[in-house]
């Protein structure tokens, strides 16, 4: 819609509700019944189980309580204060860049190429798309019980690797300095499969003419990828970073069973630190301010990403 | 993003599913006393035993019904508070007494049944040891009816032992015992299994050298506010970091969670297991050993967890948990009953001979047909001092602070200044 800057800077648009024309005013009408009826439920729910619920945690968060009988004891922003004082804290938010930094570094790559081979006209291309997907259809919750099982120092496969190789097997998952790596190719075994299915649907919507034209004018296969394709792909490149991002905020259900957050804390992510540090010790009002954190960067993160870089999208 | 569902959500929420399944179920039951009893129990064997006593008490009582829920160890102690007031309590759970029943005592939500204990002159409280009613007392008034009892000791294997030419009866003072871990891993064998992992079997180790440098009155002094910066604590903490040093733990013991520690040991692929009383009972044996056999009892032996040169504790200053079960405000008139029933002595030598239960009720340790139990039921006997499991007593929050303190300290990764000045902060919100 084109809008008129006013002279005092103030942006109106050209017709004012009350100015609406006669044929607008009759649209207007006919779309009340459809509010009425359908918007009261949907705000209701969203009232009842999400404003309500972020409020009451905001407003739990300046409590030193812990979850039984009402609060009372009111400490201001101590909770704060010992949130961003925790170590622990401090390493679940290093390590929740960490994911986001290897998404973007390896795992979107990898997803990309290997969305490149199998769009291709291969004999067994559907049959690798089904395999390299196959580890995002299972359950976080099973997929940190088997890696847990693969990386055993006594009983695991990388143990037994090593040992082929005349190695002592290492332990990694109790291995401060090595856990959250280990850690981390476990998301991106997991999640590899979810982002190339975006760029398969992304390569399967480009416009083949473009990349027809660029063979006659002689491109090269990584010209044709580097100045056609990947441009094309700008779109589901976003959005792709943008589930990295959101995903990493969200991990949770694959750490507690690989490494419950441990060795020495070096494995937590917000939400594991808000379950070991608020749920676990019942601290409701700590946990309360750990999720209000969580939440702000979480809001942050999704509106600034989408103004910068998914405006046009 | 995850965020705590409010109570006034979860209350219109719970209300909104009442209504459906009053409507749904009102013909359906009525004159039927459910009594709803939560558990942690996941060996079956053991749970037969309950619910053939369960069975025995509804034969006799038509107009009851027991109903067993599960919940796993971890899942129980961070979905309680939220169950517990919801219209969906359960009407018994388990208890490990100290600062959380203290904690749940507080919330009107639970039972003092103190009223049912002394009915008929006492007779169900005269029944079981003063000290396991006192321990699951709060100001005086009982909130859980105690049915087990336990002690931590030292476990050892005796084959191990002798390779490395260690005679465990000399063991007396924590000197002694690092002494026998180094003599171990000069012979080459892991001399101790260490659960890293859950944080609490180590916490073991600080609780009893605590214990052993404090001893009763300066332990009770630290927990009545004094706080754990003293003298004691430290020189505790530090031989604790000591022994962290000798790295006498089997290798990845920070990412072993307590199964895989009793299967280093049952496995015997390391010498020493700091345990629970039943740790060398066949049945526990073959539960945790990977072969599913596990040590035979006459390879395993067990001593008290030694002195500490010029500390205050004694030997007979006992470490262990202390088990019963609560009753929820909303259960059915007639669950102390039950519970009574329970507890008594027939069920409990019954309870005692099967699962390998150091019973709380008195007169039935004669269940206790197991030589290593009825050693442990032995020592419990003489006992100057019991002290819960910490991660209990001082309430979830300071109790897991330790936990990660212990871990800390013996993987030297928290100095014993700072992981004692983190329990301070811990214990000081608290006060």
């Amino acid at each position: 819609m084109s809008q008129i800057t006013t002279a005092s800077g103030v942006s109106a648009r050209p017709f004012s509700f009350l100015g609406l024309s006669r044929r607008r005013r009759s649209q207007m009408r006919g779309k009340w019944p459809v509010l009425v009826l359908f918007l009261p439920p949907a705000l209701l729910l969203f009232t009842v189980f999400v404003i309500l619920p972020m409020g009451e945690a905001a407003w739990y968060s300046f409590f030193n309580w812990n979850g039984y009988g009402l609060p009372t004891q009111w400490i201001g922003w101590k909770n704060y204060e010992l949130v961003f004082k925790q170590s622990a804290f401090r390493n679940a938010l290093v390590n929740n860049g960490l994911i986001i930094l290897i998404s973007i570094c390896i795992q979107v790559p990898l997803a990309m190429w290997l969305a490149t081979m199998v769009t291709r006209n291969i004999k067994g291309a559907t049959f690798f798309r089904l395999i390299f997907f196959l580890p995002y259809v299972l359950a976080d919750v099973a997929a940190g019980l088997i890696w847990r099982f693969v990386y055993d120092g006594e009983f695991g496969l990388v143990a037994n690797i090593a040992r082929a190789f005349g190695q002592t097997p290492p332990f990694w998952l109790a291995d401060k300095q090595v856990a959250f790596y280990a850690v981390l190719a476990v998301i991106v075994w997991k999640y590899f499969g979810f982002h190339m299915m975006l760029f398969i649907a992304g390569l399967q919507s480009l416009d083949k003419s473009v990349l027809e034209a660029a063979d006659i004018d002689g491109a090269t296969g990584w010209q044709k990828f580097h100045r056609v394709t990947l441009p094309l792909l700008g779109s589901t490149v976003r959005l792709s970073i943008f589930f990295a991002v959101v995903g990493s905020l969200q991990l949770f259900d694959m750490i507690m069973p690989l490494t419950g957050g441990g060795p020495s804390n070096s494995t937590q992510t917000l939400v594991t630190f808000l379950f070991s540090f608020g749920v676990m010790r019942m601290q409701v009002g700590f946990g309360s301010a750990v999720g209000v954190i969580l939440f702000i960067i979480c809001v942050t993160l999704a509106f600034s990403y989408k103004r910068v870089f998914m405006k046009n999208d | 993003m995850k965020l705590h569902f409010g109570r006034a959500t979860r209350r219109t929420f719970m209300v909104a599913l009442s209504a459906i399944a009053l409507t749904a179920g009102v013909s359906a039951s009525y004159a039927e006393s459910t009594i709803k009893w939560m558990h942690l129990e996941q060996n079956p064997e053991r749970l037969k035993t309950w619910q053939d006593i369960a069975a025995a008490y509804e034969a006799s009582h038509p107009d009851v019904k027991i109903e067993f829920q599960f919940l796993e160890n971890e899942a129980f102690k961070a979905k309680l508070p939220t169950l517990l007031q919801s219209d969906d309590a359960p009407s018994i759970f388990y208890t490990w007494g100290g600062g959380v029943l203290k904690e749940q005592s507080e919330t009107g939500k639970i039972r003092d049944i103190t009223a049912a204990m002394d009915a008929d002159g006492g007779a169900w409280r005269n029944s079981i040891s003063p000290a396991a009613v006192d321990g699951l007392s709060v100001d005086g008034k009982v909130y859980a009816a105690p049915f087990q009892s336990g002690l931590v000791s030292f476990f050892y294997s005796k084959a191990l032992f002798e390779k490395a030419g260690i005679d465990a009866t000399t063991i007396a003072t924590w000197a002694d015992f690092t002494a026998a871990v180094q003599k171990l891993k000069d012979a080459g064998i892991t001399p101790i299994a260490g659960g890293g992992g859950d944080k609490w079997p180590l916490h073991f180790y600080w609780s009893y050298l605590a214990m052993r440098e404090a001893g009763k009155a300066g332990f009770d002094a630290a927990k009545g506010g004094e706080g754990f910066q003293g003298e004691a604590f430290l020189k505790a903490s530090q031989l604790m970091a000591d022994l962290g040093k000798m790295e006498p733990f089997q290798d990845g013991y920070l990412g072993a969670n307590w199964n895989d520690t009793q299967a280093v040991f049952a496995d015997g692929r390391a010498a020493i297991l700091l345990g629970f009383q039943d740790t060398p009972t066949p049945q526990t044996q073959a539960n945790a050993a990977t072969d599913g056999k596990g040590q035979p009892p006459e390879n395993l032996g067990r001593f008290a967890f030694p002195l500490v040169e010029g500390g205050a504790g004694v030997i007979t200053d006992d470490f262990g948990g202390l088990n019963g079960w609560v009753v929820s405000t909303a259960a059915p008139p007639e669950t102390e009953d039950f519970l009574k029933f329970f507890t008594n002595v027939d069920n409990m030598s019954m309870m005692a001979e099967k699962n390998g239960t150091l019973p709380t009720t008195l007169g039935a340790d004669v269940g206790v047909k197991d030589a290593a139990l009825a050693d442990s039921a032995a020592q419990m006997a003489k006992a100057t001092w019991h002290q819960n499991f910490l991660d209990q007593d001082l309430g979830p929050n300071v109790g897991r602070v330790v936990n990660d303190m212990s871990v800390g300290i013996v993987s030297g990764e928290v100095s014993p200044e700072d992981a004692l000045q983190q329990i301070q902060d811990a214990f000081s919100m608290e006060m």
